[in-house]
């Protein structure tokens, strides 16, 4: 049923809010209830499109943050203050609003639960998203995949899931959680701050020798910068995946 | 129409009288691009004029500044609905540049760094239609916006007006553009809503 | 100066709803290079009257569609060709 749902016809669907919930002060996760949802892959996305009283619409692509679970599935928003979608859905829509989206959508940057080899995870910010998705599929599935995730962010404060990554991690050898601070860390932090360099990525990441496939995500500069690391550092182009966040956000 | 978004306003618009049908005005001035900005050097750029017959009329930059230029104010739309009034540019009339050119052709392509294309009837690129501006709003028109210079034909949409505009060829026949070869108006008059093949 | 495109993620709803396929997990090879990889790994150029693809190596125009309410068209010329796999 999962890789069915990767193909066939896009078609708009009215969810429904069920829950909004705040990750840090400036993101919010949405609970939407999607009647007829065909299922997803983590790493996939959806369409979102808001429609004005006079007509005018756009629409923002967010990815899926949640494992496949029926009808129901969670997006994460980062608020942009100069946007023109974000401080709507983060601050505007409430449980009982109608939220117009299509999906699933995007076929390249997905992980197949069933696929045992090592996988990387290299996060930029609300790059986390997607990568989320894949960690919580692999909790439900019980899989044995060993997966790294690297999560680069600015400070504490801007951390997406800390506790259920900590949480996930601490109760699974085979999942390994590092946080990567670029602007500050915790009090009493006695770790490098900055960003993701060559050193900290070696350090970091699966050797190459253990061919892991990579799933890079972030703004167009992380993933430029640590695609092009990972590569340097030996690993196969043909195994990373990379999905940027681009300008048109917001 | 998709489902109204309760409390969804979206970004500043207006909606006026005075625009034609469907445009809303913005504040800002959006940036619409199909590929990267070109960077053309002052010293590199030239602006042609190839007749149907071959012949061709060049101005490097300095020729081209040394042409008598006007200050216009102009209301501009754009297909993707947004529009700005009284927009400020200054830029060499097309009728300066054609003035001398011999030419029994009926249509115009415009060509740009990058290659962008556009098409249109010569009669619209003169009479004090058009322009090749250099200026917008007081400065030199920034990259983004087209410059060194760009192609300014405000009475049909925006797109007409060739951003990093290199020259203009003259042909018998119309020749489609790169929007107008995948389904937009072959002529685009925002005032008969001629955004799309057909309409 | 930063360009405005973004990645052939972009493409898979719009092409998806005209198509019925998945186009970013499909490799195509540019007309112009040669370049040959997914079309997930293209650059595009999404803030325009339609959607244009580029080759990252090259910028060849390999893809571009418009869409209008009733309408899509699209304009593949710049592949030599797209190889898609079945699940």
């Amino acid at each position: 049923m999962a890789r069915a749902a990767v193909l066939g016809r896009l078609i708009w669907r009215v969810a429904r809010v069920a829950a909004v919930r705040d990750e840090t002060p400036t993101a919010r996760t949405l609970v939407l209830d999607v009647d007829g949802w065909p299922g997803h892959l983590p790493g996939q996305h959806v369409d979102v499109r808001l429609t004005a009283a006079d007509g005018y619409s756009t629409q923002r692509s967010y990815s899926i943050a949640s494992a496949p679970d029926g009808t129901r599935l969670e997006l994460t928003v980062q608020r942009l203050d100069d946007g023109e979608v974000s401080p709507y859905l983060t601050q505007v829509l409430r449980p009982g609003d109608p939220l117009e989206l299509r999906g699933p959508i995007g076929g390249w940057f997905v992980w197949h639960p069933e696929d045992a080899t090592p996988v990387l995870l290299a996060a930029g910010g609300s790059g986390v998203v997607p990568l989320m998705a894949m960690v919580r599929t692999r909790v439900a599935h019980a899989s044995p995949t060993p997966v790294r995730l690297i999560y680069s962010t600015r400070t504490p404060d801007t951390v997406l899931y800390r506790d259920e990554l900590r949480q996930a991690a601490a109760g699974d050898p085979q999942l390994r959680v590092d946080l990567v601070y670029t602007r500050g860390g915790p009090a009493g932090w006695s770790g490098p701050v900055g960003r993701l360099d060559a050193s900290r990525l070696a350090t970091l990441a699966w050797p190459p020798g253990a061919a892991p496939g990579c799933f890079v995500c972030g703004p167009t500069g992380f993933v430029e910068a640590v695609a092009n690391l990972l590569v340097d550092q030996g690993h196969d182009p043909q195994r990373i995946r990379t999905e940027r966040f681009g300008p048109s956000g917001g | 129409m998709g489902t109204v978004s309760r409390g969804f306003g979206g970004r500043r618009r207006r909606h006026a009288p005075e625009l034609p049908p469907g445009q809303y005005l913005v504040e800002d001035f959006p940036v619409l691009s199909a590929g990267p900005t070109p960077r053309v050097d002052l010293g590199d750029w030239e602006f042609t004029i190839a007749t149907e017959t071959g012949e061709r009329h060049r101005w490097d930059w300095a020729a081209f500044r040394a042409l008598p230029a006007e200050s216009v104010t102009v209301d501009i739309h754009c297909v993707t609905k947004w529009s700005k009034l009284g927009t400020g540019w200054e830029g060499v009339s097309l009728d300066t540049l054609m003035d001398g050119v011999e030419t029994s052709a009926g249509f115009a392509l415009a060509e740009s760094y990058g290659g962008y294309t556009t098409n249109l009837p010569l009669e619209d690129l003169l009479d004090g239609k058009a322009w090749v501006a250099f200026r917008f709003d007081g400065e030199d028109l920034a990259p983004e916006h087209g410059g060194p210079a760009r192609l300014l034909v405000p009475h049909l949409y925006f797109w007409k007006s060739a951003k990093w505009v290199r020259g203009i060829r003259l042909l018998d026949s119309d020749e489609p553009g790169f929007w107008e070869s995948l389904g937009y108006h072959d002529y685009g008059d925002p005032w008969r809503e001629q955004r799309y093949w057909g309409d | 100066m930063t360009d405005m495109w973004t990645d052939g993620n972009a493409l898979a709803g719009p092409m998806q709803e005209v198509l019925s396929i998945d186009v970013t997990a499909a490799v195509g090879r540019c007309v112009a290079c040669g370049r040959t990889g997914p079309i997930a790994e293209t650059r595009v150029y999404d803030h325009a009257p339609g959607l244009v693809a580029r080759c990252p190596v090259c910028d060849q125009v390999l893809l571009r569609m418009v869409r209008c309410p009733r309408r899509a068209w699209l304009d593949l010329r710049g592949l030599t060709y797209l190889q898609v796999a079945f699940p």
